[in-house]
């Protein structure tokens, strides 16, 4: 006997455990495996005993739609899914040289060189986003590392060092520099004596003059020490001038009207913590993955009008949206994953309860534009490859390509990226004064270079899509109170999926969790009837 | 069968709330540009206003856009404006896909771009003061019926 036993390798284990003590004691074993504390995926769902010739529409070609449809065929239903739009993947979307953006108000025709793109949505997937990790494995996707910190970077704020923009790396020297001095002195002060030990106050005086690279009279001062974090005003070389020149270190009022921390924070947040991931080649390579396993059961083109349920199936009314013909289709059950802007303008035969909900969800705004410069001299010029300079103009960010660096030829950047205010300053704008604020605010970081090796651009304003009229779902605490299960609860014969329906809004790994529950819910209940 | 349906009221100490929570940071780890751009400068004046945050989605000629089912609603012309305690609940609550502005704007900037608004792109010349919000926000009216898209 023992000559065929083969040890469970962890993934059968995992199984075991799963089917013996379901969802909950799965995920406090992958735990304790050290796999799943900063994820709520368990793997994918194991539907099984659909009933034969079950149905379901899924209604929304997203990635939460996708996903659905293809766990649900999987696990034997048949699913037929409509699209509004005559391209698949939502939100999930990259544009290219050749392709067209078409807005409320305006058409652009993107020119960016072969090979180049900008992602208008989701651009940047982190390591414990394991659910969309998981099906870029499963479905073939290839990744490559995303480089969303760059110490070379810079940071721009009107209101610091004379709106001359910083390196990252300075700044954030400097900060911890003087920040430790502070608490140096406020201990060798005394200051915190009733607060802290005799032994922690030696450790923290320890700590603060090693983390905050401070002198031997615990001031935070110009030398060589400062020097091997904050780089040199003459770098370390070989022969007779190989010693390094530390450069000068700013002030603690310059350091405090940059607003550091803020940026130090961001990159502190689990979300967007390294290691990052992007498709290679732009990030629909997700949607065309998903697409390449459900096709041949999506409708695009396909406007829905109504949307109907009694206790015998579920009818969706629709129009082709070229031959403008109605049309209806039934089934058994409906995953719905249409964003709550238009949802909200459906007639859908909800309880009163799920409709609050949907109209209780407004979407923020963002914007996104894509600079395509005949070279790359932020890589030639200036030494940054990848990451971000962050500035508090409306457009937000300036983020350089993580993929490609050292070619020659011409490369896009992603030229802005505000939420709130900016994206409502430049969603406003036409493509083409877009553009041109972008060129004139992103010249802060690159003065000689930005304008003169721009070559075209493309701009995407949520507010502006057609198909959503927002970029994604503004939950508040109040709002999840009331509605957030009113949201995602099981109604009758339909369910709803997508960013909105989870607490990872804005993300695909929120849009993909989100589809998991709603299938597996509606499978339950499907098997159950 | 929409139009009766009302949308939840947020509440007084809702929008307090909501105004220390702004949609240029959304919270619970949405993915967001981080810190810049969402707090950029809007203008005092109402037209700029109007061209700065309304334009993005209204349009800049205020007729809204969009196709029967995904509509956004036009501001010029419409007769709900008649009533100048309508946009400033809106814009203090949001309704269906708009958002509440009031971490976005002041209330002297409510007040300027609801005064543009209803002046320029419709025919209601009396104007919206501060006054006019300040009450909206003790007497707390519901949301008014959402007819989205119709």
């Amino acid at each position: 006997m023992l000559d065929n036993f083969t040890p469970p390798t962890r993934r059968d284990l995992l199984t075991m455990i799963g089917k013996a003590g379901g969802a909950a004691a799965l995920y406090q074993a992958m735990t304790v495996l050290g796999h799943a504390a900063d994820s709520q995926f368990a793997g994918p769902p194991k539907l099984t005993g659909a009933k034969p010739g079950a149905t379901v529409l899924v209604l929304g070609a997203g990635v939460a739609g996708m996903l659905s449809a293809y766990e649900l065929t999987k696990a034997g239903y048949k699913v037929q899914v409509l699209e509004f739009q005559n391209r698949p993947g939502g939100r999930n979307y990259t544009v290219r040289g050749g392709d067209t953006i078409t807005e409320l108000g305006s058409t652009q025709a993107v020119n960016f060189a072969p090979g180049n793109y900008l992602n208008p949505g989701p651009w940047r997937i982190p390591y414990h986003h394991r659910t969309v990790l998981h099906y870029c494995k499963e479905l073939g996707v290839q990744l490559e590392p995303f480089l969303q910190i760059n110490h070379n970077a810079l940071v721009h704020r009107k209101n610091a060092f004379g709106g001359k923009p910083q390196p990252y790396r300075d700044l954030m020297v400097d900060y911890k520099g003087h920040v430790s001095e502070l608490l140096g002195k406020a201990l060798n002060a005394g200051a915190l004596d009733t607060t802290v030990t005799a032994e922690d106050k030696a450790k923290l005086l320890e700590a603060m003059r090693d983390w905050g690279v401070l002198d031997k009279n615990m001031a935070y001062t110009k030398g060589v020490k400062v020097g091997e974090q904050r780089g040199w005003d003459r770098a370390p070389g070989g022969g007779v001038n190989g010693a390094p020149i530390p450069n000068d270190v700013h002030g603690l009022s310059d350091i405090l009207d940059s607003r550091i921390w803020d940026n130090m924070n961001f990159f502190a947040e689990h979300v967007m913590q390294t290691t990052m991931f992007q498709p290679k080649g732009g990030m629909d390579h997700i949607g065309k993955a998903f697409y390449a396993k459900v096709a041949k059961q999506v409708r695009l083109g396909t406007r829905v009008t109504k949307i109907a349920q009694d206790d015998k199936g579920v009818t969706v009314d629709w129009v082709d949206t070229k031959t403008n013909a109605a049309g209806q289709s039934k089934a058994d059950w409906l995953v719905c994953t249409i964003p709550a802007p238009v949802l909200n303008q459906l007639d859908i035969q909800v309880s009163d309860a799920k409709k609050a909900a949907i109209r209780a969800l407004p979407y923020g705004n963002s914007v996104k534009i894509g600079l395509e410069m005949k070279r790359r001299f932020w890589e030639t010029d200036h030494a940054i490859y990848g990451g971000i300079s962050f500035t508090d103009q409306p457009i937000g960010l300036v983020s350089y390509p993580s993929h490609g660096t050292f070619t020659d030829g011409p490369a896009v950047l992603l030229g802005a990226y505000p939420f709130g205010i900016g994206a409502y300053i430049l969603a406003g704008m036409t493509p083409e004064k877009r553009i041109a604020a972008a060129l004139e605010q992103g010249s802060v970081f690159h003065p000689a270079e930005y304008k003169a090796e721009f070559s075209n651009g493309a701009s995407v304003a949520w507010s502006r899509m057609p198909w959503i009229l927002g970029c994604c779902a503004t939950w508040t605490e109040e709002s999840r109170a009331a509605h957030y299960q009113n949201l995602v609860s099981l109604d009758g014969r339909i369910v709803l999926a997508g960013e909105h329906a989870s607490y990872y809004g804005c993300w695909q790994e929120g849009a993909l969790l989100s589809a998991l529950d709603a299938v597996t819910r509606l499978h339950e209940r499907a098997v159950a009837a | 069968m929409n139009k009766t349906i009302r949308m939840t009221v947020l509440g007084l100490a809702g929008l307090a709330c909501a105004g220390a929570l702004a949609v240029g940071s959304p919270g619970f780890a949405q993915d967001r540009p981080g810190p810049g751009g969402g707090g950029a400068a809007v203008s005092d004046e109402g037209r700029e206003v109007f061209e700065q945050i309304c334009a993005a989605c209204h349009m800049a000629d205020a007729k809204g856009g969009g196709s029967d089912g995904a509509r956004v609603p036009a501001l010029a012309g419409n007769k709900n404006l008649a009533n100048k305690d309508y946009p400033i609940i809106l814009l203090l609550k949001g309704r269906g896909g708009m958002p509440w502005f009031t971490d976005i704007l002041t209330k002297p900037q409510i007040a300027a771009v609801i005064t543009y608004v209803r002046g320029h792109f419709n025919d209601y010349h009396d104007p919206v003061t501060v006054a006019d919000i300040d009450r909206i926000g003790s007497t707390n009216p519901p949301v008014p019926d959402c007819n989205c898209g119709h």
